[in-house]
């Protein structure tokens, strides 16, 4: 191995092998984070030098296959096809060595240059497997090393093997032994092989495209059309489908079924000769936890009981941490302010401490409660419960038209919607996932809390109804609250059920999923699960939320009031100071009234306060009038924005420091019935940018984005005006 | 060392489907027990369906144990693995008792 030169590694593996541990104790947890070109599946690079050769490590999305079955595992493939690494370390969880040994077989059809990393061995001998690894790497010709990523064991070894492979890669992918695919199969395997272009067969990937052409592989059938003439291409589609139609007639099953188990036959063989376990054992314990969680009749309660839990914890904990950082905010933004002459009406200050700080600052606010309910999600994940979740919600889901899995992204999504549309990328069909993401918004996101804070402590004061055991004491709020995330997951059913009755009509994807053993979490497994998500809400809030904030206060700010407006409150300042008496209470109140009114004025004087009289019309049926409209525009970048926009169209300034007043503004603007549609509206509307920005991405197409934003208003103006004018019948 | 075509079609008795004696018929997966084991034959369903039973290790000729069969989903054990399967996909596939 010459020094210096970089050797490309990549990672590979099944979604629960352990990959990011690895991954990280390779690199030692600097990583670049950016995307695959062209789809937003994200894509983990980090370095690492090992005895003087520098590594680029590459982390493959985690995949059971390389079937071109999802965005996925075309990527990982096409990684693999592309850019040719050195080395490509295969992590496999030792304590499920079959299935995981799948997508090794599928790198070595591939070629690639394949080392083993035979993750949580330690975990497989606390489970009585006994691994001949050494017998295994003979029977499989490719080098296998144990690790334990969490504890950093055997990472030297790996490293270690991954140059001795990336030393030769061809001479690492001829020692490896292929799957005999059967007498039926093999022979047509190795006709096809002669048939397929030159260039195949320079870059010794004839076989693999052999098989992937009986396999009617949609992808590959794809890449051949690039480097061939579709005459010919024709032709060898028609070759590959006449063995097909053989395989099919003799084995009684597809080819690309045969094909699997040949590969899976191939591992039962090799494992067979290996592996000493009682296969059993391994699962005991795990079952026995199932038999309770997983029951008819203790199943839904325990799960009904550790949400509460879950939500317990992130507002409870969250609730103070964000009020923290709100006081911090608000001190910052005095700061800066403080930093300018006194009256000075400088843009500069406006822009940077109420557009900015204040912005932002109202955003960043969230943090703590959205990266607490990650931290509880990652914890249900990493110990093997959310996929027991999603075996449990499944009859209910199904009553949607959706299945079991669909549950895990809405779950997330009630911290953040943006992760929570990422996260519907577990799911196969392209149906049910993308019904999971245009419904995903009516999750009550951790922006939306302080919408129905402000509401609910505006109309209905805070009382107890009635306490559990003395010790927990319920609120009249706490129940509305409960109601309003009911609501929304309510109507989120109805969605569903009106998409997959109309424009997502069609069968429930098939639901297969791997049930994980239980294992206890790691510290850092948790805390980097946690970050990745929470990680995607920061950097939305750095970009776009940053950039709309600025946007949606220059709307706020220009056009100014005309001199003549502005000299008449001038005037009245003049007027009051010289007539009351300096410092009094009296003369503070008179001041900071006109102050506030001026503030309305120029509000209703902008761009913003403009179009939300012009839309006003428009909202009057749900009870809103101008101010509500305007806030209800000026939230559109982030929900969380409509309180402080509300405390400035009430002239009480924004911030902490306005809540109470702006509570008591509401209470005399408004009927408690207008804060109900208020409420509603914001609980179903006009997801906030960011979330349309996931959607479009992950959609493929900006249709879906504006079906969400038109559906979701459409829905929330109908519930706003029908509770509004029901509501005032009854009233009445 | 996988056993090749006509061997496998014997075993899950591709060949006589309607039930020669001695050769339990077959029926589908919602007709098992909880703890029965049973001989996976072929699932009816797109061509999607089948290759995602395949690739995650449920292949003709499989032995699957049936672990939990509640109103919704069933588990069942592949290979020393846990599966989740839909309700809906339960219908679709069909066995045979060990």
């Amino acid at each position: 191995m010459a020094d210096g030169r970089q050797i490309t590694v990549a990672l590979a593996g099944n979604p629960n092998s352990g990959k990011s541990t690895i991954f990280n104790a390779i690199t030692g947890g600097r990583q670049h984070v950016g995307n695959y070109p062209g789809v937003t599946v994200e894509k983990k690079t980090g370095r690492a030098v090992h005895n003087g050769a520098e590594l680029r490590v590459v982390d493959l999305p985690g995949t059971y296959s390389l079937t071109a079955y999802s965005i996925e595992e075309v990527i990982a493939r096409n990684f693999i096809l592309d850019e040719k690494p050195d080395v490509v370390i295969d992590i496999v969880d030792s304590s499920n060595l079959e299935r995981n040994l799948y997508l090794a077989t599928q790198m070595m059809e591939l070629g690639a240059p394949l080392l083993l990393a035979f993750n949580k061995s330690d975990l497989a001998e606390a489970r009585g497997l006994e691994i001949d690894a050494e017998k295994l790497s003979r029977l499989l010709g490719v080098p296998i090393v144990r690790t334990v990523g969490h504890k950093g064991v055997g990472i030297r070894e790996l490293l270690e093997a991954a140059l001795a492979v990336a030393a030769d890669p061809a001479a690492a992918s001829d020692r490896q032994s292929l799957p005999h695919y059967g007498r039926e199969v093999d022979p047509e395997v190795s006709k096809l092989a002669e048939m397929v272009p030159r260039k195949c067969r320079q870059t010794g990937r004839d076989r693999w495209v052999a098989v992937k052409l009986l396999e009617n592989d949609a992808e590959a059938i794809k890449r051949l059309g690039t480097i061939m003439p579709p005459e010919e291409l024709e032709e060898l589609l028609a070759a590959a489908a006449r063995p097909r139609r053989h395989i099919q007639s003799v084995c009684g099953d597809s080819a690309e079924i045969i094909l699997a188990d040949r590969r899976y036959g191939f591992i039962s063989g090799a494992c067979q000769e290996s592996v000493r376990s009682s296969v059993e054992t391994r699962h005991a314990f795990s079952d026995r936890i199932d038999a309770v969680v997983t029951s008819g009749l203790f199943g839904l309660p325990l799960f009904v009981l550790l949400m509460l839990l879950v939500f317990q914890f992130t507002f409870s904990l969250g609730g103070w941490l964000t009020g923290q950082l709100d006081a911090a905010k608000e001190l910052l933004a005095a700061e800066v302010s403080g930093l300018f002459p006194a009256g000075a009406d400088s843009t500069l200050r406006s822009l940077l401490a109420e557009g900015i700080i204040e912005g932002v600052g109202t955003v960043v606010s969230f943090v703590p409660m959205i990266f607490l309910l990650f931290l509880a999600i990652s914890v249900l994940e990493d110990s093997g419960y959310m996929a027991r979740v999603a075996f449990i919600v499944d009859r209910f889901m199904h009553k949607i038209g959706l299945h079991g899995k669909s549950f895990i992204p809405m779950l997330i999504g009630f911290g953040c919607s943006v992760p929570g549309i990422l996260a519907t990328r577990i799911l196969d069909s392209r149906r049910d996932r993308l019904t999971t993401m245009l419904i995903l918004p009516l999750m009550s996101c951790s922006a939306r809390l302080p919408i129905y804070l402000l509401i609910l402590g505006a109309f209905f004061p805070r009382r107890a109804v009635f306490s559990v055991f003395g010790v927990v004491e319920v609120s009249n709020q706490a129940l509305w609250l409960l109601g309003i995330y009911l609501t929304g997951i309510l109507v989120a059913g109805v969605a569903a059920r009106l998409l997959r009755g109309t424009i997502l009509r069609g069968e429930t994807g098939s639901f297969v999923m791997e049930l994980p053993p239980y294992r206890m979490p790691t510290v850092r497994g948790v805390l980097v699960h946690t970050w990745e998500r929470g990680w995607m809400f920061l950097r939305k809030a750095g970009t776009v939320i940053l950039a709309a904030v600025i946007i949606l206060w220059a709307l706020t700010t220009w056009p100014k009031l005309d001199e003549e407006h502005a000299r008449r409150f001038e005037a009245q300042r003049v007027a009051a100071e010289s007539q009351l008496p300096p410092g009094s209470v009296q003369a503070e109140q008179t001041l900071r009234a006109i102050d506030a009114a001026r503030c309305e004025a120029e509000l209703e004087h902008s761009v913003i306060g403009r179009i939300g009289r012009t839309i006003q019309p428009v909202m009057a049926p749900c009870g809103f009038d101008w101010k509500i409209t305007t806030a209800l525009i000026a939230a559109l970048p982030a929900k969380e924005v409509f309180v402080a926009q509300l405390g400035v169209l009430h002239a009480v300034g924004a911030g902490r420091r306005a809540e109470k007043p702006l509570a008591a503004r509401l209470r005399a603007a408004y009927s408690p019935l207008q804060g109900i549609c208020i409420i509603f509206f914001c609980l179903v509307s006009l997801p906030c940018i960011p979330t349309l920005a996931a959607t479009w991405q992950e959609s493929g197409s900006w249709k879906w984005a504006l079906l969400q934003v038109a559906g979701l208003t459409a829905m929330a103006w109908l519930i706003a005006t029908a509770v509004y004018q029901i509501g005032s019948l009854l009233v009445t | 060392m996988p056993a090749d075509g006509a061997e496998k079609a014997a075993r899950t008795g591709m060949s006589s489907e309607k039930g020669d004696p001695g050769n339990p018929p077959l029926m589908p997966l919602t007709m098992a027990a909880v703890g029965q084991r049973v001989l996976f034959v072929r699932a009816e369903g797109g061509y999607g369906l089948t290759r995602r039973l395949a690739e995650m290790g449920l292949t003709p000729g499989e032995v699957l144990e049936v672990i939990n069969c509640g109103r919704g989903p069933y588990i069942v054990s592949v290979r020393g693995g846990r599966l989740v399967l839909g309700r809906g996909m339960v219908h679709r596939i069909f066995v045979r008792p060990v």
